[in-house]
């Protein structure tokens, strides 16, 4: 069903793996197909996340970012398409056969998805949830299951006996540490996390981003971390990808793309939760004017321009790529330097002096608004 | 002065058999052309409280006053009270009947009051909440509407009945973030276009930080603190508000308190913050020789007079001596 | 406003295509349409003297001959002639009695699902009264005790098979209530009355117009139970026609024009309003498909 558009070049699964590279994400490309026309909800993505990194990837509604996490595991409709190629561990998700794919999902790579009441049976107590995937795939025997769900549930900070409960006796924070000790239950590499602390307070948002980072700061998890809060992603991952309208617009180190973005959206939602005791915007809520842009109706050129506070005439019909906007460091785990880079004109050398519309050709910058990915 | 009042409030509830204290004994005042902050932790009760000024609940003792009267629980005099204070609730799209216009929605607050100018009110209120030109939103559906757009739809539906203060109930918590800062700017330019009250509740401290001038931070049914934002966020007195702006995730130092938010119907004697405590807990009271009245004794409930004002033990230890 | 008809319209036209749809609907519709259509043709087409026993011209107990298609009955009356003014009492009764059932099933469902409190188990507990009560049994008695007459049949199977739909119409309400533009509402200033036609009756109307095509198909089974279990309006009915069947021993004396036709119109009739009533209700419910 989910076939990609091109195939890749080489066999699947005979990919000799890039040392220490986790997921690898190349011009990705999500369409959903529906009666009013192709929908397409994430338009070439490329990303990369190497082993105890975490990424954080963050957007709006309709940016994108939940159809990306769930593509990594093919956990798309199937009015979904799916193009480009999932590398997870060098191998490609998109030609996995069925049974390969059972064997990726929970055992290499989980998902904590958001709202955790609604994630778990009502019906059964958290013990045997937490176990079914370690039965299922056969990493132990009941007794053994058990000793493991004790060991999870303390690592989550949980008393073993809560295994016995049933979903509605635990609180929403104590509920949102049992969907993380399931997706930890048969040891992933990687763990994908949507909005995993959105309905929770603050206090209990802390307890929970305090146990990811100690994750995988402990064991070495890759983590994907998706949200619309940009604050809480900086203060838990490493590097942050913003998206836009289904596309990367700015990437680089946390902090740098925080405090310093050069692209006016990650700006905006950088803004959209102020620091408190931050003079700047007391009593001066920021925001963007405007309204996310429906998938199905893309504006031309950049697709943030029409809610873009600096958007220069060309930017109507000109598209830019992601483009170094200086800055950027040295990779947390001591790999190669993180690049901060932004799809914005503002980020060129020479913003005004770029060739028209289909004049391109030459330029590794601009290039004609519409892409077949 | 003081436009919207609770005076002692307590709201209780039946729960599993067992009597949840709600609000347990509420003083605060919104005044007029003030933007008050209520901020607490989920089950703090601080939608309650919300709902009881609203006039949807009512209270066990103590009453809400509005205009200095108070609040009289007759149809007639509570049909009244609705032209008075208004709702801003959390969720937009739950909010707006799928099945009435944009139009339709903002209009039936006045054709309830019976209101004349039925039109026009429309349509000033839609553009006093940002939709402009108003006739072009008049037939349109919630579903063809964004987020943000069904919020102004809903504000411009309280807005038509020229309340003098509105109560927010998490209003920005469902909306996208690019969104949220031109909806908070809307209530900041309501105050200073209208001159309208307003107290918004949430759990979000970035928020009051936002668009607050004072702010009441709330702890299991009891105001713990309260006072002018700067003073409060940025150095704030109660162990209970310390916490909470240490886990911001841009702070230094974070306190996570243990344990889930306690429950209303096994309120602690002495403080009800104590077991929980990180001054008590980390011997500081006991330093400053309060740490049996933290156990034993409940701090008086905060008046709702204007200035800094914090239900501590420890706090108020340290701040005589000074 | 001009715009607001021309959404209607819109609305009205969604509704068809997804109507179109639901082929056992179609079909439905259709047999409903052709039986309708001849029970309001008969008048202007027959005459009813051919009812009247005095005046009936035909053999007794003839079978199907060019004149009399159908053949006769024991009176000699064309039993084709009996059977298309029998469809107008049948769909009368029918539609009459479903109509009272839904009456009463809706106010007292919103009515209960709105006050909630004492006002609401009294009310639910008279439902579950007539719930449990054998409700043929009731009808017949209720009947029995107001005489004979087209509205005592009518209002003896309106007031017996209203709770059911009480029940539905209360479930929804109590979804519709939980709603929180029903609070915004009362936020508004909105009374009891306001919340419940503005809000609820819109938003449980589908169910009930769903809810009345399956009931309109129960009432007329029960009225012909009741014809043939003597209580009957005093006119002829497909339910009486088969109480006359069973009287003459048609069966027995193998007179099969005498059963079937009546029969096969009732099952015919009832399989169309279901057939249309669970169309509309795949169409309509917004527990089966997104509320847009």
């Amino acid at each position: 069903m989910t076939a990609p558009e091109t195939a890749p070049e080489t066999a699947p699964g005979a990919r000799p793996e890039a040392p220490g590279r986790l997921l690898e994400l190349r011009d990705v490309a999500v369409t959903y197909r529906s009666t009013a026309g192709d929908v397409p909800a994430v338009r070439g993505v490329s990303l990369e996340l190497a082993e105890g990194e975490a990424l954080g990837i963050a957007g709006e509604s309709g940016s994108g970012k939940s159809t990306l996490a769930m593509a990594v595991l093919r956990l798309l409709p199937r009015s979904a398409r799916v193009g480009g190629e999932i590398l997870l561990g060098g191998e490609d998700v998109l030609t996995m056969t069925w049974g390969r794919l059972r064997a990726v999902r929970w055992a290499s790579a989980s998902v904590v998805f958001q709202g955790a009441q609604h994630a778990l049976n009502p019906v059964r107590r958290v013990g045997a949830q937490i176990a079914e995937p370690l039965l299922v795939h056969g990493l132990a025997d009941p007794a053994g299951a058990r000793t493991r769900v004790a060991e999870l549930l303390e690592q989550v900070g949980l008393p073993a006996w809560r295994a016995r409960s049933h979903p509605h006796e635990l609180s929403g924070g104590q509920r949102q540490r049992v969907m993380i000790a399931m997706a930890l239950a048969c040891s992933p590499r990687l763990i994908i996390a949507d909005e995993p602390t959105t309905a929770l307070d603050v206090m209990i948002q802390a307890q929970v981003l305090a146990l990811i980072r100690s994750l995988i700061a402990d064991r070495g998890i890759g983590l994907v971390m998706i949200s619309h809060d940009l604050s809480v992603l900086a203060a838990t991952c490493d590097r942050l990808a913003v998206m836009y309208a289904g596309r990367v617009v700015e990437t680089g180190p946390s902090r740098e793309v925080f405090t310093g973005a050069r692209h006016p959206y990650g700006r905006a939602l950088a803004g959209a939760f102020p620091t408190v005791g931050d003079r700047a915007s007391r009593l001066a809520p920021r925001g963007l004017g405007g309204d996310p842009p429906d998938p199905a109706r893309l504006p031309g050129g950049c697709s943030f321009h029409p809610r873009c506070p600096e958007a220069l005439p060309s930017c109507s019909w000109r598209e830019v790529e992601l483009w170094p906007a200086g800055g950027g460091s040295a990779r947390t785990s001591g790999g190669p330097a993180v690049a901060h880079t932004a799809a914005c004109v503002h980020v060129l050398p020479d913003p005004e002096a770029m060739p028209g519309p289909g004049g391109g050709a030459a330029d590794p910058v601009a290039r004609p608004a519409k892409e077949s990915a | 002065m003081s436009l919207l009042e609770a005076r002692d409030l307590h709201v209780e509830f039946a729960s599993r058999g067992r009597r949840a204290r709600a609000v347990d004994g509420v003083d605060l005042t919104v005044g007029e052309g003030e933007i008050v902050a209520l901020v607490g932790e989920s089950g703090c009760g601080k939608t309650t409280l919300a709902r009881t000024l609203l006039g949807l609940e009512r209270p066990a003792s103590g009453t809400v006053r509005y205009g200095g009267a108070p609040l009289a629980y007759s149809t007639r005099a509570l049909k009244a009270y609705r032209r008075e204070v208004q709702l801003v609730p959390q969720d937009p799209t739950g909010s707006l009947n799928p099945r009435h216009t944009v139009y339709e929605a903002v209009a039936e607050g006045p054709r309830i009051h019976g209101l004349p100018g039925e039109r026009e009110r429309v349509a000033s209120a839609l553009s006093r909440a940002g939709l402009r030109p108003p006739e072009r939103f008049f037939p349109l559906y919630p579903h063809e509407l964004s987020g943000g757009q069904r919020q102004r739809v809903v504000i411009a539906g309280a807005l038509a009945l020229d309340p003098g203060v509105l109560v927010a109930d998490e209003p920005v918590a469902s909306l996208d973030a690019s969104v949220r800062g031109e909806i908070l700017a809307l209530l900041l330019r309501l105050r200073a276009e209208l001159g309208l009250s307003a107290l918004v509740v949430t759990h979000d401290l970035g928020l009051a930080w936002n668009i607050a001038d004072r702010v009441a931070v709330m702890y299991l049914g009891r105001i713990v603190e309260s006072g002018p934002v700067e003073q409060v966020l940025s150095a704030p007195s109660h162990p209970y508000t310390q916490a909470l702006l240490s886990v911001l995730p841009e702070s230094p130092a974070p306190v996570v308190l243990g344990g889930e938010p306690p429950d209303p119907t096994r309120i602690p004697g002495g403080c009800r913050f104590h077991p929980r405590c990180q001054v008590l807990a980390g011997g500081l009271a006991a330093g400053a020789g309060v740490d049996g009245r933290c156990r034993s004794q409940p701090p008086a409930i905060l008046p709702a007079a204007a200035g800094s004002r914090v239900a501590c033990h420890f706090a108020e230890a340290s701040r005589a001596p000074a | 406003m001009s715009e607001a008809t021309a959404r209607r319209r819109g609305a009205l036209a969604r509704f068809w295509r997804d109507y179109r749809a639901q082929r056992a609907g179609l079909y439905g519709a259709a047999i409903l349409a052709a039986a309708v259509l001849a029970a309001l043709v008969t008048p202007l087409v027959t005459d009813p003297a051919g009812l009247d026993v005095t005046r009936a011209t035909g053999e007794k107990m003839a079978p199907p001959s060019p004149e009399f298609p159908l053949g006769t009955d024991e009176s000699g009356r064309s039993i084709l002639l009996t059977i298309l003014w029998g469809s107008r009492v049948s769909l009368l009764i029918g539609f009459l009695s479903a109509l009272l059932s839904m009456v009463i099933g809706t106010v007292v469902g919103i009515t209960a699902g709105h006050f909630r409190g004492w006002p609401s188990a009294v009310l639910m507990r008279i439902t579950d009264w007539f719930l449990v009560l054998p409700s043929l049994v009731l009808a017949l008695v209720l009947a029995a005790i107001l005489g004979g007459g087209t509205s005592t049949i009518v209002l003896a199977i309106g007031v017996t098979s209203w709770a059911s739909t009480a029940r539905l119409i209360r479930a929804q309400t109590l979804a519709v209530e939980a709603r929180p533009y029903v609070e915004r509402s009362r936020v508004l200033g909105g009374g009891h009355w306001h919340v419940m036609t503005r809000h609820v009756l819109p938003n449980v109307a589908p169910l009930v117009l769903a809810n009345t095509t399956l009931t309109v198909a129960s009432a007329i089974v029960t009225e012909s139970t009741l014809a043939f279990l003597g209580a009957d309006s005093g006119q002829a009915s497909w339910g009486s026609m088969l109480r006359g069947s069973y009287d003459w021993g048609a069966v027995t004396s193998g007179a099969w024009w005498y059963v079937l036709p009546p029969g096969l119109c009732i099952v015919a009739v009832v399989l169309a309003f279901t057939l249309c009533g669970r169309a509309l209700e795949a169409v309509l419910n917004p527990r089966l498909r997104g509320v847009s």
